[in-house]
């Protein structure tokens, strides 16, 4: 059976379970399309938590940037797991006493204000909309690839697969076919990661062969592909190399959006109890941890692998001819994401580091004119089993995966999107009377409608998938996180101060984004790169900290200069401070 | 409900709670795997040194010690105080 045909048996057959369960599990009630009815075990939640929050960003993307950059980016590893000790200690228990639906609700109840739950809407679109777009790119960039088909028939596809159990299932048809989602992918990622470790290691388990012995060199691995990579004039794969303030702010960034994200909050809403959104939090990260765990191991087996590939006999030898290279480098390069052009047309592929002083020497000395091979490091994940020469099915297995990836972290998006919209918005503010059965509509409608604007988008995105999702971090970093932590911990912030808060962290974060990356994103429209940003070393997708800081600063500022929240509010803050009394949420208040 | 000497004293506690482990938390993350890491590069750890392990590896581990360890004790203070659920 070829590969394309196996492909298809994967993705279509795991497709269908999840198509299956939304049926299955179709939301009668409001507050079932909502919230599942509260009915969700922390275990089964900690579960679909995890395929929520880990995107094609985690699964495709992120062990590929780790591979090429080494050290300098562990923030992202550091970065979307502590965000869930932020989530667990200042968040979720609290939000879920509270017992509403959506994030903005808690915003406008807890500030008496119809405007901060306006602002706390727009906030949570733009951060959600902006998420889902990345998400979009990266469901038609993997269907492209394996359905071999091109990027919009691909996209066109994924949305239309999204749409259909989104749309009609509902929270609780989202919850247990992210379950299904979750075992996919993790299964997808770890089995290619044990078969490479134990090729290289020895060891089984991916997160010790990292530290272990490379059997083939008898050094320790890190140590070997330390040498290799400093061989070629990159840089020394476990040093520290860019700016220390930079790396500290975008791992703050990013533990701060994680916990600002409306469709990871909205999942600590589903438990049955305080006790359990607390223990909720720690599931989710356990499921988190087995693919984060991994992912450093992926990242530099795969590296190690691909410098062996290229330099079979050692890279003081003479590189792989461009006629000898095996198929998955043909495969790839039909994509245009992998290329070689023969710089000094001598039929061999010299892939090294051309722009290193230190290394020029050498190069020039081998008849070396230029770096020939182009590795997309977004294709590093995907590519890995092939790299690797495992078998067929799990090279299906990781594009399934991929897709589960992608497929649910777009439909918890466009959940926490449509609830805003028709329980915030229209129910909050424009139509208070509205039937269950017209917001449950309405809802439907709002999803729809962000569908069809994220794939126009997604058509023609602001940058690669995970520059889209890095600023949907910052952005939720500097608006949402800020609010909900004063909300709970501060009975002093008052309405003014919220609003002001949110206003301020926003647009600021917004404008220094569009700095460097064009307003609008569109090209050309930048004034600034984050190559040479402009606050010193602060690049624009970590300036979400900065972002986070001015909100929590000017909403002190302002509150302090006005008059305090009233008696209501600040028995309102007593009473979500305590579990005692935490009954299911009314839909109607 | 109103404000009384028993859940100033659970709040107190929890936030006691709160600030012991957002310490660990910003230690073992911006502390030993980025800031201090110079100061741990003498131990080394299976090719790279202490520093490397907790920016990839160790500051994750430690993220779900402190969650589950929140967690564990804030269900036992709830318990103590009075305030848990039925």
């Amino acid at each position: 059976m070829d590969q394309f045909t196996l492909n298809w048996i994967f993705i279509g057959g795991s497709f269908l379970i999840y198509i299956g369960i939304a049926v299955w599990a179709r939301a009668g009630s409001t507050s079932e399309f909502y919230a599942a009815g509260r009915g969700i075990h922390p275990v089964t939640n900690g579960m679909a938590t995890a395929a929520d929050w880990m995107s094609a960003a985690s699964f495709i993307s992120m062990a590929g940037l780790i591979a090429f950059t080494g050290y300098d980016n562990s923030s992202f590893l550091m970065g979307w797991t502590g965000g869930y000790v932020l989530l667990a200690l200042l968040l979720a228990p609290y939000l879920r006493k509270f017992g509403k639906f959506t994030v903005p609700e808690f915003i406008g109840d807890r500030f008496y204000s119809p405007t901060a739950r306006l602002v706390a809407v727009i906030c949570l679109i733009v951060c959600s909309v902006t998420y889902v777009i990345g998400q979009m790119t990266g469901v038609g960039v993997a269907f492209g690839r394996f359905l071999e088909v091109d990027n919009t028939t691909g996209l066109l596809i994924g949305a239309c697969v999204v749409f259909a159990y989104a749309v009609f299932g509902g929270m609780k048809g989202v919850t247990y076919t992210q379950v299904a989602q979750y075992c996919v992918l993790i299964i997808a990622y770890t089995i290619p990661a044990i078969f490479i470790s134990l090729q290289l290691t020895g060891n089984p388990i991916p997160a010790l062969g990292l530290f272990s012995e490379h059997t083939a060199s008898a050094q320790p691995l890190l140590e070997r592909l330390d040498g290799l990579v400093q061989e070629l004039g990159f840089a020394e794969y476990t040093g520290h190399h860019g700016s220390t303030l930079n790396m500290v702010l975008f791992t703050l960034s990013l533990m701060i959006g994680t916990a600002g994200l409306p469709h990871v909050i909205i999942r600590f809403f589903t438990v049955p109890r305080v006790a359990d959104a607390r223990w909720s939090a720690g599931w989710a990260l356990v499921f988190i941890a087995l693919l984060y765990l991994t992912a450093p191991a992926v990242g530099a087996m795969a590296r190690l692998n691909l410098i062996d590939t290229i330099y079979p006999n050692g890279t003081t030898e003479a590189p792989l001819a461009y006629e000898d290279r095996p198929q998955w480098m043909q495969t790839w390069e039909t994509t245009g994401l992998l290329t070689f052009e023969d710089a000094n047309d001598d039929g061999l592929i010299q892939w090294y580091n051309a722009g290193s002083a230190d290394f020029a020497a050498t190069a020039e000395e081998r008849g070396w004119e230029g770096s020939e091979l182009i590795v997309n490091r977004d294709i590093l994940v995907l590519a890995n089993p092939e790299i690797a020469n495992l078998p067929g099915w799990v090279i299906a297995l990781v594009a399934a995966g991929g897709l589960a990836a992608a497929l649910s972290t777009a439909a918890g998006l466009l959940l926490a999107i449509s609830s805003s919209v028709s329980h915030d918005l229209i129910k909050g503010q424009l139509n208070p009377n509205i039937s269950e059965k017209g917001e449950l509509m309405s809802a439907r409608v709002a999803m729809a409608i962000a569908i069809v604007v994220a794939v126009i988008l997604g058509l023609n995105p602001p940058g690669f998938a995970a520059q889209t999702v890095a600023l949907a971090f910052g952005l939720a970093a500097a608006s949402i996180f800020p609010v909900l932590m004063m909300g709970i911990f501060s009975k002093r912030v008052n309405n003014k101060g919220a609003v002001a808060g949110m206003l301020a962290g926003l647009v600021v974060t917004l404008v220094y984004i569009f700095l460097h990356k064009g307003w609008l994103f569109i090209p050309g429209t930048n004034s600034f790169t984050d190559a040479d940003p402009l606050l010193g070393p602060i690049k624009s997708t970590s300036f979400g900290a900065i972002g986070a800081m001015i909100n929590f600063g000017v909403a002190y500022v302002v509150s302090n200069a006005t008059d305090e929240p009233p008696q209501e509010i600040q028995e309102l803050i007593e009473s979500i401070r305590v579990p005692r009394g935490a009954g299911a949420a009314a839909a109607d208040h | 409900m109103a404000e009384t000497p028993s859940n100033n004293e659970y709040w107190s506690a929890n936030i006691r709670l709160v600030t012991i482990c957002m310490v660990v938390w910003a230690v073992v993350s911006f502390g030993f795997g980025i800031l201090l890491r110079p100061v741990l590069a003498g131990i080394s750890v299976g090719g790279t040194d202490l520093g490397f392990w907790f920016a990839q590896q160790g500051s994750i581990l430690v993220f779900l010690a402190i969650i589950f360890f929140y967690a564990f004790r804030m269900n036992a203070l709830d318990r103590e105080h009075g305030v848990d659920e039925e």
